[in-house]
């Protein structure tokens, strides 16, 4: 199922610092107040994005440390300062949170749109974990547009069961509900992309 | 070994031996690392490409055995959110959380230094303006944490926690304590060389990642499953700083340079190829 990387990219002038693990011990360094809250849950339009992590056992991993970044609602892409501090209502894009001791996370955000017109809209997520020699990277779709989910590229290189592992539910509430899987049963679907060495 | 990743983890039981993990000898696991790495050089003498990161399925590391992907990495193409990364400034973080040796009342104990570098993209262009993070252990091998119960004292002058942003030419320098090597359950008798953590962020997400600082002719890198899952001597060496006489400063602080290199950035070759259509 892996596709063909692509040939295009240029090779890199200087070999890559590898990645390490973020071990148990980043409590007081990355974790900072409101970082889960890329908006304020009482502004219109505010979602619940939540899920749990697992490991090959299927046990929760209570030491994840989860990051997102994605476009506003109209599918724009903001460069605004201010995630470290947040003050309510700059949207910056980007959160991060540190999963809880059943390992769940919840981040408050809003839809991302579509960044072209067609495309199906999506949330960019990295996984850092004790245990876990580097960072993993995935996509999160949201499932409402069926007809651009069956044009996307990527999922539609995976077989159907792999495909649904980056499509979030939608729940009753409004929520989107998003579990990972770093292995066995329901293995999500993690990313290279093209010069990484 | 070590049963941490499939028991319940509790914030008091971190230094109570597993019997377990006591059964299991460093020579046990520097075998395991010795053959894995002959077998890696062994693809390399056939031809393959050197590796650059670590391996994620590393069993001598034994936390990874139930964390690690076991599908090949899905390759894709990056779009459009892909390309670009979170912006952070002055309104993130301030000038003097770069010092970690004035954050309470008093001096911390331990071995004053600088370190100090630049952070580039793989095309070797500075990254600038972003957001550089780290954390370590005191001059004692403690976490400020509530799971390291490793009994060493804590300092209550040192957090072990800094922030940065990098300057117009990618460069970054923080103030600290040099941290020292602390015992960890992985096996018995485990220790891990002396470390600093770093995040860091390029200008496309995909280049985010978090690593780990080391010192140069640390005695335990030999030893340390985390370290030796990077197979390749030489990208084992970039994680190594180096001693620079001209960081150091005169009856103030010892100085070592660590330049970190991110993966490539996407951006320019991917809208020139959109460009073509």
């Amino acid at each position: 199922m892996t596709q063909s990387p692509n040939t295009g990219a240029a090779a890199l002038k200087l070999a890559p610092t590898p990645g390490q693990t973020i071990g148990p011990f980043y409590g007081y360094a990355l974790p900072y107040e409101k970082d889960n809250e890329l908006v304020n849950q009482s502004r219109p339009g505010a979602v619940r994005l939540h899920g749990v992590v697992t490991d090959g056992a299927g046990t929760v991993i209570p030491d994840a440390l989860l990051e997102i970044w994605q476009p506003d609602e109209d599918g724009s892409i903001v460069s605004k300062d201010g995630s470290l501090v947040r003050d309510g209502y700059t949207f910056t894009g980007w959160g991060r949170t540190a999963v809880d001791n059943v390992g769940h996370y919840t981040f408050t955000t809003l839809n991302p749109g579509a960044t072209e017109a067609g495309k199906a809209p999506f949330i960019m997520l990295t996984v850092f974990a004790r245990g876990l020699l580097n960072r993993l990277f995935t996509r999160i779709y949201l499932p409402e547009d069926t007809a651009a989910l069956a044009n996307d590229p990527l999922l539609s290189s995976l077989d159907p069961q792999a495909r649904q592992t980056l499509i979030a539910t939608r729940e009753e509430d409004g929520s989107l509900r998003f579990d990972i899987s770093l292995q066995g049963e329901g293995e999500t679907v993690f990313l290279s992309y093209p010069r990484e060495s | 070994m070590s049963t941490e990743t499939t028991s319940p983890e509790t914030f008091n039981d971190s230094h109570v031996l597993d019997p377990a993990a006591t059964t299991l000898s460093q020579e046990a696991i520097s075998t395991e690392i010795a053959d894995i790495h002959e077998a890696y050089r062994q693809l390399v003498v056939d031809g393959k490409k050197a590796e650059t990161q670590p391996r994620i399925d590393f069993a001598p590391y034994r936390s990874s055995l139930l964390r690690h992907p076991t599908k090949n990495l899905h390759h894709v193409d990056p779009e459009t959110i892909e390309l670009h990364s979170p912006a952070f400034g002055e309104r993130d973080v301030h000038a003097l959380e770069s010092d970690l040796t004035i954050q309470h009342n008093g001096e911390p104990i331990g071995e004053r230094i600088v370190v100090a570098g630049r952070v580039l993209d793989g095309d070797g262009r500075p990254v600038a303006g972003q957001l550089v993070e780290i954390w370590q252990a005191n001059a004692a091998g403690r976490y400020i944490h509530k799971r390291d119960q490793h009994p060493a004292p804590i300092d209550p002058n040192f957090t072990g926690v800094g922030r940065a942003i990098t300057g117009p030419n990618g460069e970054y320098s923080f103030t600290t304590i040099k941290p020292a090597p602390y015992p960890w359950k992985n096996h018995h008798n485990a220790w891990r060389p002396a470390h600093i953590h770093f995040s860091l962020f390029g200008t496309d997400f995909t280049q985010r990642m978090i690593t780990q600082m080391y010192f140069p002719g640390d005695p335990l890198f030999s030893l340390d499953p985390i370290y030796q899952a990077i197979t390749d001597k030489d990208a084992r060496d970039r994680l190594v700083a180096t001693y620079d006489h001209s960081i150091t400063s005169h009856e103030w602080a010892t100085g070592y340079n660590w330049d970190i290199v991110l993966t490539g950035s996407n951006q320019t070759w991917m809208e020139d190829e959109e460009g073509d259509h």
